[in-house]
């Protein structure tokens, strides 16, 4: 099978470097199949965790002190490198924060409050997360604007005409997933931006599916803003990216009040600092954000285009022979896809086949996945999701397959 | 029998699946489908079970002094857990359902097997189950 993997990645070595993946999970080899819920950490992330605390721990930006020194540039070198990472024009345009869902809602409570007013529009589409939902009905409400919905065909796209209709003057913002956790569909970001843009509306990308897997540049793309969280690149939970256009995120008003968002503090005025500290307020996850350098670093070692090549691949191998067991419906089938395979088994709940792949040493993810909306758009309760990262092999999706089979047969009897 | 005998019983089928978490799946799942069916009637909102993630309904009826219990799931494994509930308690009296000490969940390996998420839907169809009872035995008594 290795014939059919990318010939620049050595996936056996790149296993080496993921000491969660060698274990036994109820006495088989784990076969970690839940990446588009979190990706697993290399060495270099851990090791980077383990260094910060062991060897310069301290709060960072105001202190005097060598340890404060160093955790302050290690701190300041993983903006730069998120900067390059994205291909953002500045590298005060990068906002840490705790991940995508605070990212969104950052941008909802800042500049949503300050440019929204009654009757204004705001555009998501069908297959969105809760995250990129929520927030946007929590603002609508407040203001009296309008959340309008895009929606998708059966194989789980945008339909074009549809967004095309909703546009209009009243549109203050398009908010839509890069790749959508539920299905895979890649949106064609590039073309909403651009519509958008023309009717005068701004635009937020939920990119917590894309960002370990698709190539960014958010100044070709000129979006205005773009979110994701670390966790799903390989790196540690607890942060996220913020990513806006410097003009924007001058203009809206702070986010949280606290220590490191101000310029001065008096009873009578608070001014505030400049950003990217204006929108981050109190002793931030300083050991976290410095070992986001060091997952950025492993996704560039191998180049995302690599890696998306690896992952295409696994995805095509496992869309074909998951699609052929019997008994198995895929749920979507968009033409441009990330490495994420959704299925159903007829007349067996998805709860009792991720239980039963549990058993057997597969971690899957079932259920709803965040997409309510979605899941009730196409008829389902949920789905069983594979989604599959840089280190997952062919063999481990013939073990997936061979056990699908194995319940495809028993629901049968 | 006694809720301590069919517990035991229990124990002693289990036993024999050694451990293994697939066989006792693939078991809990056979049993769900020995469950008696429920009818459609009685599939509505008031009889579902709150605190599980699958859907659970449960309905009661007290015949004599003793408590009979029916009950699905959309969800087969979920199902096979309450038809376990239901061959300790159902057919059972009342006092028996609400003081039983039900060991045999932790001597089967419950927990490890189902994991956390669902070992509170457990707990959940249990506490129910009792609720009727403890209703049934003010019935009885007054």
């Amino acid at each position: 099978m290795s014939t059919l993997s990318a010939p620049t990645l050595d996936i056996t070595a790149i296993r080496q470097q993921f000491p969660i993946l060698h274990q036994q999970i109820n006495g088989k080899p784990l076969v970690y199949f839940d990446n588009a819920a979190t990706n697993q950490k290399p060495e270099s992330v851990i090791n980077a965790l383990n260094g910060y605390y062991s060897g310069y721990n301290a709060n960072i930006h105001r202190g005097i002190h060598a340890l404060a020194e160093k955790a302050t540039a290690a701190f300041e070198d993983t903006r730069k490198a998120v900067q390059q990472f994205i291909g953002s024009r500045e590298v005060e345009e990068v906002i840490f924060t705790k991940g995508t869902t605070e990212g969104i809602n950052l941008v909802a409570a800042t500049w949503g409050r300050m440019s929204l007013q009654a009757g204004d529009e705001i555009i998501i589409s069908t297959m969105e997360h809760h995250s990129n939902i929520v927030p946007w009905q929590l603002l609508c409400e407040e203001k009296g604007a309008v959340l309008r919905v895009i929606p998708i065909s059966e194989s789980g796209e945008i339909i074009w005409e549809e967004f095309e209709k909703l546009l209009s003057a009243k549109t203050k913002l398009v908010s839509i997933v890069h790749a959508s956790n539920a299905l895979g569909t890649i949106n064609p970001v590039q073309k909403v931006i651009k519509a958008a843009h023309a009717v005068g509306a701004k635009v937020l990308v939920d990119g917590a599916q894309a960002s370990a897997h698709l190539a960014l540049d958010v100044q070709t793309l000129d979006v205005d803003f773009y979110v994701f969280s670390a966790h799903k690149l390989y790196g540690p939970t607890g942060v996220g990216i913020l990513y806006g256009k410097r003009a924007l995120l001058e203009a809206m008003p702070p986010y949280q009040g606290g220590g490191e968002m101000i310029a001065e503090v008096s009873f009578e005025k608070t001014t505030y600092n400049v950003i990217p500290y204006k929108f981050e307020a109190g002793t931030p996850n300083i050991a976290d954000v410095v070992a986001l350098k060091a997952a950025i670093d492993f996704v560039n070692q191998y180049g995302k285009s690599a890696i998306a090549a690896h992952e295409d691949a696994l995805l095509q191998y496992a869309t074909e022979k998951v699609g052929a067991i019997e008994g198995i419906r895929l749920v979507g089938t968009a033409a441009h896809k990330v490495s994420v395979l959704s299925f159903v088994l007829e007349g067996m709940h998805p709860f009792d086949v991720g239980m039963m792949l549990d058993a057997k040493g597969i971690a899957v993810r079932t259920g709803h996945h965040c997409t309510q909306p979605l899941m009730k758009r196409l008829g389902l309760e949920g789905t069983i999701r594979a989604s599959f990262a840089i280190y997952n092999t062919f063999e481990e999706i013939d073990t997936l397959v061979s056990a699908l089979k194995d319940l495809a047969a028993k629901r049968k009897k | 029998m006694t809720i301590q005998e069919i517990q035991n019983e229990i124990i002693a089928e289990f036993s024999l699946l050694d451990g293994d978490k697939e066989m006792i799946l693939t078991y809990i799942m056979e049993l769900g489908e020995r469950l008696p069916p429920m009818d459609e009637s009685l599939k509505v909102e008031e009889n579902i079970i709150k605190g599980c993630q699958s859907k659970v309904w449960l309905s009661t009826r007290l015949e004599g002094d003793k408590v009979l219990y029916l009950a699905d799931s959309n969800t087969q494994i979920t199902k096979g857990l309450i038809s376990l509930l239901i061959r300790v308690l159902s057919g059972q009296k009342p006092e028996d359902i609400m003081t039983a000490d039900l060991y045999f969940i932790e001597k089967i390996g419950m927990g490890q097997v189902i994991g956390s998420q669902r070992s509170n839907g457990f707990s959940s169809m249990i506490k129910q189950m009792r609720l009727y009872a403890v209703a049934y035995q003010t019935k009885l008594q007054s």
